[in-house]
């Protein structure tokens, strides 16, 4: 990884599970921000949107693009007007057992006052059938920087114990 | 197992993590939040098994030379 990425703050679930994960108070002196993430939800379905929310603003400001690979067959979805972005994917209780989603939510001049776009590829696995392989474009119609960060899970579910989310500080020099 | 209805807060300014039980409205929103993906999923996988019941139609009946409905034939074209 280059030097110029920084590890800002780490979160990972303990026993019990966490129905989110905030990250406050985040600095404005780098130029982009990067979260990776190992998540794993109590959804009884395959695989679960998580759901991302800046500085606690809701509203319709949300929208993304998103195409998805299964192994067998290509999707794509659009949503536009949310109170959240639909951030792919952590795996869900049908996914195989101990398995997480692995994803990047690449967030570039997230301090800036324009419009912040989000670049979203998580991967999610089911071992006895298919693999998942999103790709999503994100966009936040929000001219402040980004200070906040809650994950939750679109089926309203815990994260379960040892998902982890690391975010990090990126300048560019 | 019943879930343990907390949050996770990571201050990035000092470092300090917090945990704390969800607040009544926190709870009022996971709770709604939950019946709308339980309603999405149910309608997502209704038509995921209309599909499927389409399918097998259409593939019985070109078996069979019987005619199609538009519906079935909509599923066989590419």
């Amino acid at each position: 990884m280059a030097n110029t990425y920084k590890l800002i703050a780490s979160s990972t679930v303990g026993s019990g599970g966490a129905a989110n994960i905030t990250f406050s108070s985040i600095a404005g002196t780098y130029t982009d921000l990067l979260l990776k993430v190992s998540l794993r939800s109590g959804a009884s379905a395959f695989n679960d949107y998580v759901l991302l929310q800046f500085n606690s603003s809701g509203g319709t400001a949300y929208s993304d693009r998103q195409l998805t690979g299964n192994g067998t067959a290509a999707s794509s979805a659009s949503r536009s007007g949310n109170a959240q972005m639909y951030a792919i994917a952590s795996s869900g209780a049908s996914n195989t057992a101990s398995t997480f989603g692995n994803g990047e939510y690449y967030i570039p001049n997230y301090a800036g006052s324009a419009n912040k776009s989000i670049s979203l590829d998580a991967v999610n696995e089911n071992n006895g059938t298919e693999a998942y392989a999103n790709l999503s474009a994100g966009l936040w119609s929000n001219t402040a920087a980004i200070t906040s960060i809650v994950l939750t899970n679109n089926s309203a579910t815990n994260f379960v114990q040892y998902s982890t989310a690391y975010l990090y500080g990126i300048k560019n020099s | 197992m019943t879930d343990t209805l907390k949050a996770i807060e990571v201050n990035c300014e000092t470092g300090e993590v917090t945990e704390r039980p969800l607040t009544a409205e926190e709870i009022a929103q996971r709770e709604s939040d939950a019946a709308a993906f339980a309603a999405a999923e149910a309608e997502r996988t209704a038509a995921a098994e209309a599909l499927a019941a389409l399918k097998t139609s259409a593939k019985a009946k070109l078996v069979a030379g019987q005619p199609l409905t538009e519906e079935e034939a909509a599923t066989l074209v590419i």
